[in-house]
């Protein structure tokens, strides 16, 4: 059996991400994350590959972007106000078909707001907080096992579709230790196959005529029925995403579940536990916890609702986010709740336990 | 027939957009020369900004990537990590630089990026029709300063060349003019310079070219470079600020 570290979950994710054959990391530190920077300032060196801490945010991502354009696996880090600067470049990256990996330890805002766990991002993530038709593949860890392995998930699903995987955490799973077990580091050989993946379109070193061919790396296309063809081509791109990419976890779904809650990262770890009392005093419900957040697991949420449900409940530690994604996909089938908690407080199992019986009448 | 002068293979046959009398054909025309006689067009990698030259990845052929406005030294930055063994350029106007990216060039020359940078300087911003430049000196009329530039509200031009010379990594630092014959050929030897040390991976290098833009500045090319010859020059003096390989030649 592979070994169990114990290890903070901003770590375990920047130990992934090496493993999983990043060698370029460009960040800029920012509470709750910077052990992640930290880590990979004494760990990447190591490995072989390139640090840089950048002069902000903004510069972070536009390194991610050059180093994506020369075909690289490449990774950015930061918590919410920090993402908020990356935008313009997160717009950039999806317009050029760059793939790219960039994590969100979202802490409580707006502005800037306090270093406490929230999810108040899932607008961001979900919407493009960048101008534009483009989307991002949102992936939310519930526990630092999880976290750790979203990073080679990240990375193929990056390179795969040649686009921006962002992993949206929070400050409680980026700050606390958990035993992780790590997937395998890349081999040289596997190291040298994913350096040549991109061949076909990214910057590397050119031939003489008649081989003579030159790379653009570009999202400008000043030609309406240019820029509409690109952009149709990444909505064909999107489709099959959505088509091969959701991930969702079912938790104590069954035709007997009388309320069905979908919560997300943090917010679905507590509720599970709500919800295991509640089933010890004979209380049914169901949890959906979507893995991806983009693709939105729509079909599984409005599938969970067996005959005897009676309410849906959202759970988020925001105002109220996916909620709308939640009803979206249940088209008014069943009056849908809403449980928050913002500022970067969290709520309790106890607390969940209580809204639910609240709502179970 | 023999052929003496022909288009540098480094520049692609597109036809350039830019206006009549306009020097970045001048600026381009260098930058291509020197990479052909350097051998650096299969090894070479440039940034286009956001400005006139926005559409430079037609013109010059070698691999370009399209910049976010003024982020054009944080992908060089991010390009030259990711492939060491190839070399990197910029190419950007007084906006692109001087203003949005003035965080970026700073970093990425104070980290001493193995990169070259080419600077065009016109003192104004040409492709969104005439607006005031960081570079716009004291008096002069833009769009955005239809009163003439008021240093007392908003300061005076910045002399980027000077103020990255203060930083200790770049390696090779220089303003050159492109407003006669004669000062387009000693244009050309800095540009040389500058490619070469990225060549040899010497360090940052910087060319900052003093240039015209005569449909925002409302004058015909030739009176563009008397003007900027009277006022310009005065202020964005031609000279070479900052040159390692002096010191270490002397070694």
């Amino acid at each position: 059996m592979a070994e169990k570290i114990l290890m903070k979950g901003n770590e375990a994710i920047a130990e992934a991400a090496l493993r999983a054959g990043c060698r370029l990391y460009f960040a800029y530190p920012i509470t709750p994350q910077s052990e992640l920077i930290e880590y990979m300032s004494r760990m990447m060196p190591k490995a072989g590959g390139t640090f840089v801490q950048a002069e902000s945010e903004v510069a972070a991502i536009n390194m991610v972007y050059g180093a994506s354009g020369c075909g690289k696996r490449v990774m950015t880090s930061s918590s919410s106000p920090g993402v908020s600067l990356k935008q313009e470049g997160i717009s950039y990256i999806s317009g050029a078909s760059l793939p790219a990996v960039v994590v969100n330890v979202v802490r409580g805002g707006p502005g800037l707001g306090d270093i406490q766990p929230a999810q108040g991002d899932y607008f961001q993530a979900t919407r493009g907080g960048g101008h534009g038709d483009y989307r991002t593949i949102v992936l939310a860890p519930s526990t630092v096992q999880e976290f750790a392995d979203m990073a080679p998930l990240a990375f193929d699903l990056a390179d795969k579709y040649r686009m921006v995987a962002l992993i949206l955490s929070d400050g409680l799973i980026g700050q606390m230790m958990e035993p992780v077990e790590f997937q395998p580091a890349k081999t040289e050989k596997e190291l040298e196959e994913l350096n040549n993946q991109h061949l076909d379109w990214c910057m590397h070193p050119n031939e003489d005529e008649p081989n003579h061919h030159h790379h653009i790396i570009n999202s400008l296309e000043l030609d309406p029925h240019v820029l509409s063809d690109l952009v149709l081509n990444l909505e064909k791109k999107y489709i099959e995403v959505e088509k091969n990419e959701i991930r969702f976890e079912e938790y104590n779904i069954s035709p007997d579940n009388e309320i069905v809650c979908v919560a997300f990262g943090t917010a679905a770890r507590i509720t599970k536990s709500a919800i295991d009392e509640l089933q010890k005093e004979g209380k049914s419900v169901g949890l959906i916890r979507p893995i991806t957040l983009w693709p939105f697991p729509a079909k599984a949420i409005d599938d969970a609702i067996h005959q005897k449900v009676r309410k849906v409940l959202t759970l988020e530690l925001n105002l109220g986010q996916m909620i709308d994604d939640v009803r979206l996909a249940l088209k008014g089938k069943v009056p849908v709740e809403f449980m928050g908690r913002v500022g970067g407080l969290v709520f309790t199992p106890e607390e969940v336990k209580a809204k639910i019986e609240e709502i179970f009448i | 027939m023999e052929i003496i002068a022909q288009r540098p293979k480094s520049l692609t046959d597109t036809q350039f957009s830019y206006c009549p009398g306009c020097t970045h054909g001048i600026s381009h025309r260098l930058i291509a020369e020197a990479m052909d006689e350097l051998g650096l067009r299969n090894s070479m990698m440039g940034v286009c900004p956001v400005g006139c030259s926005v559409l430079a990845y037609n013109f010059f052929d070698c691999d370009m990537a399209e910049a976010a406005h003024g982020r054009a030294p944080a992908l060089a930055t991010g390009m030259k990590r990711a492939r060491p063994d190839m070399h990197v350029f910029t190419y950007q106007g007084d906006g692109d630089l001087a203003a949005i990216g003035t965080a970026e060039i700073i970093h990425a020359a104070n980290r001493g990026e193995h990169i070259t940078v080419f600077f065009v300087n016109n003192a104004i911003y040409g492709m969104t029709g005439g607006q005031m430049a960081p570079t716009t000196l004291p008096g002069m009329k833009t769009t955005t300063s239809p009163y003439g530039r008021d240093e007392t509200d908003i300061g005076y031009p910045i002399r980027v060349s000077e103020m990255l010379a203060t930083l200790e990594a770049p390696y090779y630092i220089a303003r050159v003019s492109l407003l006669s014959p004669q000062d387009i050929i000693k244009a050309k030897k800095a540009v040389y310079k500058a490619l070469k040390f990225n060549k040899e991976e010497r360090g940052f290098t910087f060319v900052e070219f003093v240039s015209t833009c005569p449909t925002n500045w409302g004058l015909e090319p030739l009176k563009a470079f008397e003007w900027a010859k009277e006022n310009m020059l005065p202020f964005f003096k031609i000279g070479v600020f900052k040159d390692k390989s002096i010191e270490e030649e002397a070694k």
